[in-house]
């Protein structure tokens, strides 16, 4: 029982990992930019979600309600200052950019709030914390859950908006051919902005669950950067719906090597990883498809 | 009236000069065939003028107003629309997508008038941009310009590639548009459709004009030595 | 017309260079130990800025992973030194084993392209220092003192790791520089421009790179090496620490990404950063990202790689120059 077990952990974790790499997936897609700033963004959404519950002591899920309009705006400006800036240069400008804006943010962040590590697991309500027992070997987390539905909506709704809304189309045309969009009167800077704002938005739920399901502090971005980037790679770069598959493929290889060894966590994602690497990149390119 | 003005335009790739001091009008209602060799300028003017690419020097005027340095988005809520070189659909867009995506104006162009003048489009309506052939593809890229109910359209060899009877069906289509009073400059490799189709014809040699004037009564040979710039005898 | 290898400019700065590392190997002579082991952290950095220039100046590739190699040739040396090997040696031997570890190594990340290839890197230099904290003999996730060097007095040693540091360098930016000056060189610079169009030249655009990567693994691997025998302590958290990847691209940005000089004074800048502002804490860590950042958006080109274009210098002959004889027309 303990391996469906470890699976069902797994799928629970995936769809964490799932919506931290969602944001990732949307800007590479769009703009071909891999912010490595990514993590650190979820863990700024954390602590803003974080600051405003010790302000008015309100419910983490309601107190993200009001830290999105932030984290929007700080999206927005993200795109208008370092990124429309680092799309005109080459191709390791915006990754050089994006690297320093990563270490920007880590030491702000421990400038503010000390080393601490923090949790909002607490504050979230005692049904972050139960779980139904199914089985002898089966525990089924009500938080877990919720993740996994969130994701599933996330996605579902990022689907909708690119395939049935002519926003969404706008954005599929500008990441296809920019300069054929601006032809045809779509304002490619603005699109490419709005979907900043979007990566950033999800980031930030992203770092909600970070906050809610474990502990984070402001060295935590890399972690879940290159966990992020795991998922969207073994999704398939660019492809939607993959990175959510990308991101409980990870989950479950990751509670899969924990049963070995509780050490072996990371490493048996990270191998997962790799072998995807191997198998997929002999050499091929890679372009953006999303599911009809 | 005149509806386009290019004044002195000077356009560069990098250390390359593509266009160099070039000059000209186009009046409300006309159409001008832009011809000349590979390499000559005509789709970096093209583009120049729908806002693509800017210019090193030089200006661009829409009803005497400077739009040199308007982004191409902006231009089509004008009235300029270029339908580019090759096509370039997005591949991943239905028919119907391709055209939606596009900025509409208030005009006679919709979805539904834009697969009347296409009607083999009807069938492929909800069929993916990248699954389409040629000529169906040029069909949809002109239809996609035209839902911007453009005053000025701007066509970059949309003969290019496309069988000749695929051709000659587009043209036909655009014997339409233009007969309703819509002002074209259109790029051109073949000669005969280009003196057929225009009224006034302008040919480019290494990013200048070398010739100018009415498709009826320019000189044929005149315009092949312009082409190539075969020099005229002392 | 004549190409030209050596400006004047450029024999006599290569001349100071080899002036200079002579000079130098009369510091632990000179200087005490603590001023010795603040320069040999000076020649570390020097090193880890030109191999990262290596590989990212030279090959186009950005690599925020080759903290795997430091870590490598820390813990080879570790490895080494408990295996009864005597301490300096056994540094000899783990640089070698880095070197040699990048070439598989280099079979899977050169797999990848751009932003793949830096976060794969990472993911790689995450791994194995996950394989290292596992290991006990290696002193697991809490650490390990290579006490095998307190055979020797403090100065004995701190002077040891100094020309260690300082054989390292030499060797390494000559290998770099006599690299670039050969014919594979220019076809670096040719695949940095536009790699398909050289691989269609019949330049053998993998080849190159995987020589590059190799030598800046076995160059980083060095500098770990170094830096574990720099320090009393060694530990997984700050050998395999992206920190490092930060210093590096910090260097080298600033200091000038595809120039022989850059770096080095790149590196000079952080040493002389890292002395002055030691009480910053996490300010001069945002002060370093900030300007790494701002480098790559406004000065792409570096202080080094600026002044270059502007005064048309270059210290150390790496290039070529294409020289009028008197006489000669100019031909537009």
């Amino acid at each position: 029982m303990t391996i469906v077990n470890a699976v069902v952990q797994g799928i629970f974790l995936g769809a964490f990992y799932a919506v931290l790499a969602c944001g990732l997936s949307i800007m590479f897609g769009v703009m071909r930019i891999i912010n490595l700033a990514h993590g650190d963004i979820a863990v700024l959404g954390a602590y803003v979600v974080f600051v405003i519950v010790q302000g008015t002591g309100m419910s983490p899920f309601v107190a993200f309600i009001v830290a999105l309009p932030v984290m929007i705006v700080f999206g927005y400006a993200l795109q208008l200052t370092i990124l429309e800036r680092s799309l005109k240069s080459g191709i390791l400008t915006p990754l050089l950019a994006t690297f320093g804006l990563s270490i920007v943010i880590q030491n702000l962040l421990l400038i503010r709030f000390s080393p601490d590590v923090r949790s909002l697991g607490g504050e979230a309500g005692a049904f972050t914390t139960s779980s139904w027992q199914v089985t002898s070997g089966l525990s089924v987390s009500a938080f877990g859950i919720v993740i996994l539905v969130v994701a599933v909506a996330v996605f579902g709704a990022l689907q909708l908006f690119l395939s049935r809304t002519r926003a969404g189309w706008a954005m599929r045309a500008t990441a296809e051919d920019a300069d054929a969009a601006e032809l045809v009167g779509i304002n490619s800077r603005g699109v490419y902005a709005r979907a900043t704002a979007l990566a950033v938005a999800i980031a930030a739920l992203g770092g909600l669950f970070l906050a809610i399901r474990s502990v984070f502090d402001p060295l935590s971005g890399p972690t879940q950067l290159i966990f992020a980037f795991e998922a969207v790679v073994i999704g398939g770069m660019g492809r939607l719906w993959g990175t959510l598959l990308g991101g409980l493929a990870l989950g479950v290889a990751q509670t899969v090597g924990a049963q070995i060894n509780p050490e072996y966590s990371a490493l048996t994602g990270h191998l997962l990883f790799l072998a995807v690497l191997i198998v997929r990149y002999g050499g091929g390119r890679v372009s953006f498809r999303v599911a009809r | 009236m005149t509806l386009l003005r290019v004044e002195d335009l000077d356009c560069r790739y990098g250390l390359l000069q593509a266009v160099r001091g070039v000059t000209f009008e186009v009046a409300q209602g006309e159409t001008v065939a832009l011809i000349g060799a590979n390499g000559a300028g005509k789709s970096t003017l093209l583009r120049a003028i729908a806002g693509a690419h800017r210019p090193q020097g030089g200006r661009v005027l829409i009803d005497a107003a400077d739009v040199t340095s308007m982004r191409a988005h902006r231009r089509v809520s004008l009235g300029i629309a270029l339908v580019p070189e090759g096509r370039r659909l997005f591949p991943s867009l239905t028919v119907e997508e391709n055209l939606r995506v596009a900025a509409a104006r208030r005009g006679r162009w919709n979805v539904q008038s834009v697969l009347e003048v296409f009607p083999l489009l009807q069938a492929r309506r909800h069929m993916a941009a990248a699954n389409l052939s040629g000529g169906e593809q040029q069909a949809v890229a002109i239809g996609r310009a035209l839902m911007s109910n453009p005053r000025l359209l701007l066509l970059d060899e949309v003969s290019l590639g496309l069988a000749p009877i695929v051709v000659d069906a587009v043209y036909r289509s655009l014997a339409g548009i233009i007969n309703e009073g819509t002002t074209v400059l259109l790029v051109e490799q073949d000669l005969t459709r280009a003196l057929k189709v225009a009224g006034r014809v302008i040919c480019m040699l290494e990013g200048r004009i070398v010739l100018e004037g009415d498709a009826a009564s320019v000189d044929r040979d005149q315009v092949v030595s312009a082409y190539f710039g075969l020099k005229r005898p002392a | 017309m004549r190409v030209q290898r050596w400006t004047r400019t450029s024999k006599l700065f290569t001349s100071a260079t080899v002036a200079i590392a002579v000079l130098l190997a009369t510091v632990p002579l000179v200087f005490d130990p603590v001023v010795v082991q603040r320069l040999t952290n000076l020649l570390i950095l020097v090193l880890l800025a030109a191999m990262w220039n290596a590989l990212a100046g030279y090959g186009g590739l950005l690599s925020v992973g080759q903290q795997a190699f430091i870590g490598i040739g820390a813990y080879g040396t570790v490895f080494f030194a408990g295996l009864g090997v005597s301490p300096y040696p056994a540094m000899v031997l783990a640089t070698l084993v880095a070197g040699v570890i990048s070439v598989p190594i280099s079979f899977l990340a050169l797999r990848l392209r751009a932003a793949q290839f830096a976060i794969g890197m990472w993911v790689i230099a995450e791994a194995i220092s996950i394989l290292v904290r596992l290991d006990q003999n290696l002193g697991a996730g809490t650490g390990i003192s290579l006490i095998q060097l307190n055979q020797y007095a403090p100065n004995f040693r701190q002077a040891y790791t100094f020309w260690l540091a300082l054989a390292f360098t030499f060797i390494f930016l000559s290998a770099l520089f006599f690299l670039l000056r050969s014919p594979l060189g220019v076809s670096l610079q040719a695949i940095r421009d536009d790699e398909d169009a050289a691989r269609s030249l019949g330049v053998r655009v993998a080849s190159r790179k995987r020589l590059l990567f190799v030598l800046a693994g076995f160059g980083c691997g060095a500098a770990g090496v170094l830096i574990g025998a720099n320090t009393l302590f060694i530990e997984p958290g700050s050998m395999f620490s992206v920190q490092w990847s930060a210093f590096m691209i910090f260097m080298v940005l600033v200091g000038g990404l595809g120039t022989f000089e850059g770096p080095i004074l790149g590196a000079i800048l952080l040493f002389w950063i890292q002395t002055t502002f030691t009480q910053g804490g996490p300010w001069y860590l945002v002060g370093l990202g900030a300007t790494a950042a701002l480098f790559a958006l406004a000065l792409p080109r570096g202080i080094w790689g600026t002044i270059e274009e502007r005064l048309g210098l270059r210290l150390l002959p790496v290039g070529y120059r294409v020289v009028e004889m008197k006489g000669e027309e100019r031909t537009a």
